[in-house]
């Protein structure tokens, strides 16, 4: 297998963007992806589009060629693929475009992610997002994204006595990384009581506990790493890709709380590295609510089982902590285009290894990971990345 | 859901008939046609369970998806039966008494209707036992 880098990355600001189509906002991403590489369209030899559901929120499947179309990559024909997996469908499509390189097959590959999601108003959203749970055994009982996480965290909080404030502490942590970020949804700071406070949705998890309803896009584009350099003076290696999958519901897993996906996903990603937890810099992890981040980085293994809560009160995965995570803001101040988060997530990652995320910079990064989930744990994508 | 594909279902929503392997004797509600440990080897048998079952996690919903706002706020929550399997499910209860460990048990109850015209889905909801 070829060594593969990223050499470009481009992505929309999140956010309502009810000015822009669909397509209007994959072009920006792809377009800022190219201009980051320094690359021509001719020069791309194929193409995979993480969405998870453009036929229900805007009526319009056949994505992988409308893609291709109005990125104007028609005239050479390249192969375009469109990749589902619920919100772990950005982070599948850029394991497709790595591995497409990595075999030899291709040479210069575009991994993009995109979601329109404001175009339907919230019963829909909602109901859309429950097609990425069981819809005939989970949905049909009435359950909703945010029921099924929590119920995984009041499995959690009467297993490991959490409390409300050390959950809520995930948000506050998350909206200061994404005050810091230009691209956030969300560009301003919340107290405790901001998330103690607001709207139940199903208990214990409040409205600041859930990721937002979000557009945006986002682009990265891979090239073997030994032709990186004719493109970029920081290319960033791709040191690991690994992707696990487990029951579609949630009633049905091991441990309720405990995301097998996400577990086994890690350690194949950390063995195909050669790396432990310790080598790791900073973690973009799939925060679609709070309880979901705390499960995240103890699955992974950056903190002992039980003991996550803690860990991210005494600020230890905020910024200038042990293990910072989801500099970016992650999914709740960045917003959630279930599409695109994979591929946001890794252009987080490719800034913090070149020295760019600006405010929200960790010192020295020199090795970084992305975990992105789909539906409550059935599909998990991890990828590690590192300077050359 | 669509009528087909609730007809699908009538007998395991309405009776809790899902399905057993002869082979290592597991369980399935949903039913499964294909046994997951045994596989090929496995012997699937239709299975009629009792309906009683404990409460392994549970959340109270107060913001649902259309069909069931006019519920809000209703639990939810994942049962382990008597015989193995977990399901979602509602408990008809008062969501403030809700807990985890509660032993419960199935009754038939409506679940949702289909916009204003639409067909009425009946099927399992579970009970607290006394």
């Amino acid at each position: 297998m070829r060594d593969v880098a990223v050499i470009g990355i481009g992505c929309t600001k999140f956010g309502e963007k009810w000015e822009s189509s669909f397509r209007d906002i994959f072009v920006e991403a792809g377009a800022l992806a190219l201009a980051d590489a320094g690359l021509s369209g001719e020069q791309i030899d194929a193409m995979y589009v993480g969405n998870m559901s453009a036929g229900r929120f805007i009526g319009q499947e056949h994505i992988g060629a409308l893609i291709a179309d109005y990125a104007g990559m028609t005239g050479k024909h390249i192969p375009s693929t469109r990749v589902e997996a619920a919100c772990a469908s950005g982070g599948l499509a850029f394991r497709q475009a790595v591995i497409a390189v990595a075999s030899g097959m291709e040479d210069i590959v575009v991994a993009a992610g995109v979601e329109k999601m404001t175009d339907v108003g919230s019963d829909e959203s909602t109901d859309t997002l429950t097609g990425a749970a069981d819809r005939e055994w989970e949905g049909f009982m009435g359950a909703t994204f945010p029921g099924l996480y929590a119920m995984i965290a009041n499995d959690y909080i009467h297993k490991y006595g959490m409390t409300r404030e050390q959950l809520a502490q995930v948000a506050v942590k998350n909206h200061y990384n994404g005050a810091r970020n230009p691209i956030a949804q969300f560009q301003s700071e919340i107290s405790l009581d901001t998330v103690t406070k607001s709207t139940m949705v199903a208990e214990p998890l409040r409205l600041f506990d859930c990721s937002p309803v979000t557009d945006g896009a986002a682009a990265v584009i891979v090239a073997p790493l030994e032709r990186a350099k004719e493109f970029t003076d920081t290319p960033i290696k791709v040191l690991a890709t690994a992707q696990a999958s487990d029951t579609i519901a949630l009633h049905d897993r091991r441990d309720i709380s405990t995301l097998d996906a996400t577990v086994a996903a890690g350690q194949r990603a950390f063995k195909m590295a050669h790396l432990t937890t310790k080598d790791i810099d900073m973690v973009e992890v799939h925060d679609c609510f709070s309880i979901a981040e705390i499960c995240a980085i103890e699955d992974l293994g950056f903190c002992k089982k039980g003991t996550a809560g803690k860990f991210t009160a005494d600020g230890e995965t905020a910024l200038g902590g042990k293990i910072p995570v989801n500099t970016s803001g992650g999914l709740k101040a960045c917003g959630h285009p279930v599409g695109a988060t994979g591929i946001k997530q890794v252009c987080e990652i490719v800034q913090q290894l070149r020295g760019t995320a600006g405010k929200r910079q960790v010192d020295g990064a020199k090795i970084g990971m992305t975990h992105n989930v789909g539906g409550t744990g059935a599909t998990v994508a991890v990828h590690i990345l590192g300077r050359v | 859901m669509t009528v087909a594909r609730f007809w699908r279902h009538l007998p395991q929503r309405y009776n809790m008939v899902g399905t057993k392997c002869e082979t290592c004797g597991r369980h399935f509600f949903p039913p499964r046609t294909f046994c997951p440990d045994c596989r090929r080897a496995g012997k699937i048998v239709e299975h009629k369970f009792k309906g009683e079952g404990t409460v392994v996690t549970f959340t109270v919903i107060h913001t649902a998806a259309e069909q069931y706002s006019m519920l809000t706020p209703y639990v939810l929550a994942i049962v382990k039966l008597e015989e193995g399997p977990q399901i979602t499910t509602q408990i008809v209860m008062d969501p403030a008494k809700a807990k985890i460990g509660m032993k419960v048990k199935s009754v038939f109850r409506k679940i949702a209707t289909d916009g204003e015209s639409g067909i009425i889905h009946y099927g399992t909801k579970f009970v607290p036992v006394e």
